[in-house]
């Protein structure tokens, strides 16, 4: 098969979808109660605020369980290793050959290396900064009440929970608009990745030896 | 890349469906279970059942006093009330002198501070009892308390009939140094006695500064007969508590002292025989995780009082409370030369010469301190600094001391008079139909020398007037809980707990640069993308037009 050739492969299988999707949701839900109890503005009021953003917090923790388990499970976690092969050439396209659509993307997706090297940091950085620290520092925040069992009470106050949390907040909202403009917008057509999440099926280069019998 | 076993579209099966389908059905009960209302439980309203006994009738008890020999008088005045009481209630008395209701006296161990009580403290109403006994003195469990001379170990001096009269007839005269108004029957009053009521103590607790409402703001005659929502424990129509009820006696010593309040209850629900047999916190009853269907409101009660979110307002009556006295505009007079009185449309009183200038007020949203129990005191020539507002009584307690919790107060401000020579506060003789007294005379000199001579630091000879302000814990006209104040008065930027600063509030604190930080690199960010996005959109459209 020649190693050129593209095709129409099922990237993201329904269950990909299905976290991507329900975690967006659940992620703005999140930033939309946590910057209301942060009080950049007043919609649903602070005590709806923080129920709801406690609420969701639960649902994604829960995805959150899932989808490491099914990473682990399927070995999908490789898709972040990081690498830095490629990566200037990413960077160039992004800064300057994306603006002549006859400028082809650098970076040959395959199924088994879906994420370009750009993406793989983006993402390795959500998955092992942004979310653990928020994760932690949310749940700390939630049982801090309890602390006085742990020990921990003393040296650190809720002010500095907070802190962090909301720092990782906006590390969050600021990953977000960049993700959201970058998968919804900067596709060949614009909405190339977009649509490819939403179908699944997004035009792979075919590598026979790895990805032989996956496509659909 | 290698690895990994599946990613593969599933074969659309039948299970699969049933699967999630079930999920589904999962997934809309818990969010029904979740959007059913708090509010619809069942219970009704005050769901224990009514406690009557506590201020029941007379008939529940196993004496008739009507039967008895010793009450059938004559009786002449108070004290041979009392000596036919003693017949058979022979230890009686002797209870009665070990309280402060008798003493007015309280010995602060836990502050260190002696010498307190009502007969020594200083207020900013009128002021100092000293020099005024027999108009202060009408609030006494006792009779006679005329001057510093009343012997305070006679049992018959001892007033049995004002906290145990049942008829309601009974009262002392406001000026008699607690003798009854002679036209009382008190044969039928003696005959008569029972359980305290809510009107027993309300006569001199609901009279507090003179007048009905006047002093605490949180008790006045509305709680005689109470509805609902002034307050949920003693509705006459619901639960109907007395004032014993939770100021629960033993051996006449009444719990719950505004001069030793506790602050923070960590024992709970009281159980006779195990703990400390009182009722007067509202933990004694609803324990220490009180809201059984909402832990983040339990979150709260080690650091909040149940009083601060559960009584959102004082005077919640019909009564105005007194919130401000400015006695350095008292003293003036008509042409006459007689002494004037203005008052409002309700009647009450804005200014009289004897007083000076009130302030009224009601439906009041208290003031919140950090509180411990511990009242630190301004005492009688003790030194205050006149340059700001003198605290008379200060409630202790900071965000860093485990065992102090928000508590709601009425903050009463005044000008009163001061001793400019020594910086103490000056405490006038006001009431006696002397020349001395202030309301007799009007000069403020002659009152102040007749009011300090029996004090360990005497009138200097100049005076002024200081602005103070004293604390009264708010913890009665508990609201129904739908009235309670929500999350939402206090977690907001300049809400109820505007004036506690040093602790990081969520939804009131934020950190000013991180939220300029996050916002401009977010801000950034978006302008960033909207950049790119626009360069690219030109650079397409130019490319197709040439
Ligand atoms: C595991 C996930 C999370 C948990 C357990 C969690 C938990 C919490 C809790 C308990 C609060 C305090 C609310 C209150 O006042 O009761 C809070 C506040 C907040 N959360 Fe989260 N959260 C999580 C995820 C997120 C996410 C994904 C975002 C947004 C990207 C976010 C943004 C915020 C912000 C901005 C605040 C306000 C902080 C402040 O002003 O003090 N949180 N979070």
């Amino acid at each position: 098969m020649p190693r050129n050739k593209k095709e129409l492969v099922m990237v993201f299988s329904r269950f990909e979808r299905f976290w991507h999707w329900s975690q967006a949701i659940l992620i703005i839900a999140m930033m939309v109660t946590g910057f209301e109890v942060n009080g950049a503005y007043q919609w649903l009021g602070y005590e709806q605020a923080a129920q709801w953003h406690r609420f969701a917090a639960w649902f994604l923790i829960g995805l959150w369980v899932f989808v490491i388990v099914w990473h682990a499970i399927t070995g999908e976690w490789k898709q972040y290793i990081p690498t830095r092969r490629g990566i200037m050439a990413v960077a160039k396209y992004y800064t300057a050959g994306i603006l002549d659509p006859s400028v082809p993307h650098p970076y040959r997706k395959t199924r088994m290396a879906k994420h370009n090297p750009l993406q793989r940091l983006a993402y390795l950085a959500f998955n092992v900064l942004i979310s653990p620290v928020i994760w932690i520092s949310g749940l700390l925040y939630m049982f801090y009440n309890d602390w006085y069992r742990t020990g921990l009470d003393g040296p650190v106050g809720l002010g500095d929970v907070a802190l962090v949390h909301t720092a990782a907040a906006f590390a969050m909202l600021i990953f977000f608009v960049g993700h959201v403009y970058l998968a919804a917008f900067a596709g060949k057509p614009f909405y190339a990745y977009l649509k490819a999440m939403i179908t699944g099926y997004d035009l792979l280069y075919i590598n026979p030896e790895a990805d032989g019998d996956r496509k659909s | 890349m290698s690895g990994g076993l599946c990613g593969s579209s599933p074969p659309p099966g039948v299970r699969r469906a049933a699967i999630r389908a079930w999920a589904i059905v999962l997934f809309c009960c818990v969010c029904l279970a979740w959007l059913v209302p708090d509010g619809a439980d069942a219970t009704p309203r005050g769901g224990i059942a009514s406690t009557g006994g506590w201020g029941g009738p007379p008939s529940e008890s196993t004496a008739d006093h009507t039967k008895f020999e010793e009450l059938e008088g004559p009786f002449p005045d108070g004290p041979s009330v009392t000596e036919a009481c003693l017949h058979c209630h022979t230890n009686a008395a002797k209870q009665l002198h070990d309280t402060t209701h008798w003493t007015w006296h309280y010995d602060n161990e836990r502050s260190g501070q002696m010498d307190l009580g009502k007969r020594n403290v200083v207020n900013n109403f009128c002021i100092s009892i000293e020099s005024n006994w027999p108009r202060c003195t009408s609030c006494h469990i006792g009779y006679g308390w005329e001057d510093d001379s009343f012997d305070f170990t006679s049992e018959t001096a001892v007033d049995c009939l004002v906290c145990h009269d049942t008829t309601g007839t009974y009262h002392k005269v406001p000026t008699e140094a607690g003798r009854p108004d002679p036209a009382i029957d008190l044969v039928e009053v003696a005959r008569n006695v029972g359980p305290t009521s809510r009107e027993n103590c309300g006569a001199c607790h609901f009279n507090g500064g003179g007048e009905d409402g006047v002093k605490h703001g949180d008790l006045d005659t509305s709680l005689n007969e109470p509805d609902f929502a002034l307050d949920v424990h003693m509705d006459a129509e619901g639960l109907n508590f007395s004032c014993a009820t939770c100021h629960t006696t033993g051996g006449h010593e009444v719990t719950g002292s505004r001069y030793a309040p506790n602050a923070l209850d960590r024992v709970g629900i009281d159980y006779p025989g195990h703990t400390d047999d009182t009722r007067a916190t509202c933990e004694s009853c609803h324990g220490l995780e009180p809201h059984p269907d909402n832990s983040k409101l339990n979150d709260h009660t080690d650091r909040v009082a149940c009083q601060t979110c559960h009584i959102p307002e004082y005077a919640r009556g019909e009564r105005l409370t007194k919130v401000g006295w400015d006695w350095s505009t008292a003293g003036r007079l008509d042409e006459d030369g007689s002494p004037i009185t203005i008052r409002d449309e309700r009647g009450y009183i804005l200014y009289t010469s004897k007083k000076g200038d009130f302030a009224w007020a009601s439906n009041m949203t208290p003031e919140y301190r950090w509180f411990n129990g511990i009242v630190e005191y301004v005492r009688m020539g003790e030194t205050i600094d006149p340059s700001g507002t003198v605290t008379i009584n200060t409630p202790s307690g900071d965000v860093d001391d485990p065992d102090a919790r928000i508590w709601p107060f009425k903050v009463m401000r005044s000008r009163q008079p001061y001793d400019v020579g020594h910086s103490v506060l000056a405490l006038p003789h006001v009431f006696g139909k002397d020349d001395t007294s202030f309301w007799n005379n009007f000069d403020w000199p002659k009152a102040l020398e007749a009011g300090m001579a029996a004090q360990p630091i005497r009138f200097s000879g100049d005076y002024d007037f200081v602005e103070t302000e004293t604390y009264w814990p708010i913890t009665h006209m508990v609201a129904p809980k739908e009235d309670a104040v929500g999350c939402n008065e206090c977690h907001t930027k300049g809400g109820r707990l505007g004036a506690l600063t040093g602790f990081y509030m969520p939804g009131r604190d934020t950190y000013p640069w991180l939220t300029l930080i996050g916002w401009s690199l977010a801000g950034l960010t978006l302008l960033g993308t909207i950049v790119h996005g626009l360069v690219r959109l030109i650079a397409t459209l130019r490319r197709r037009a040439g």
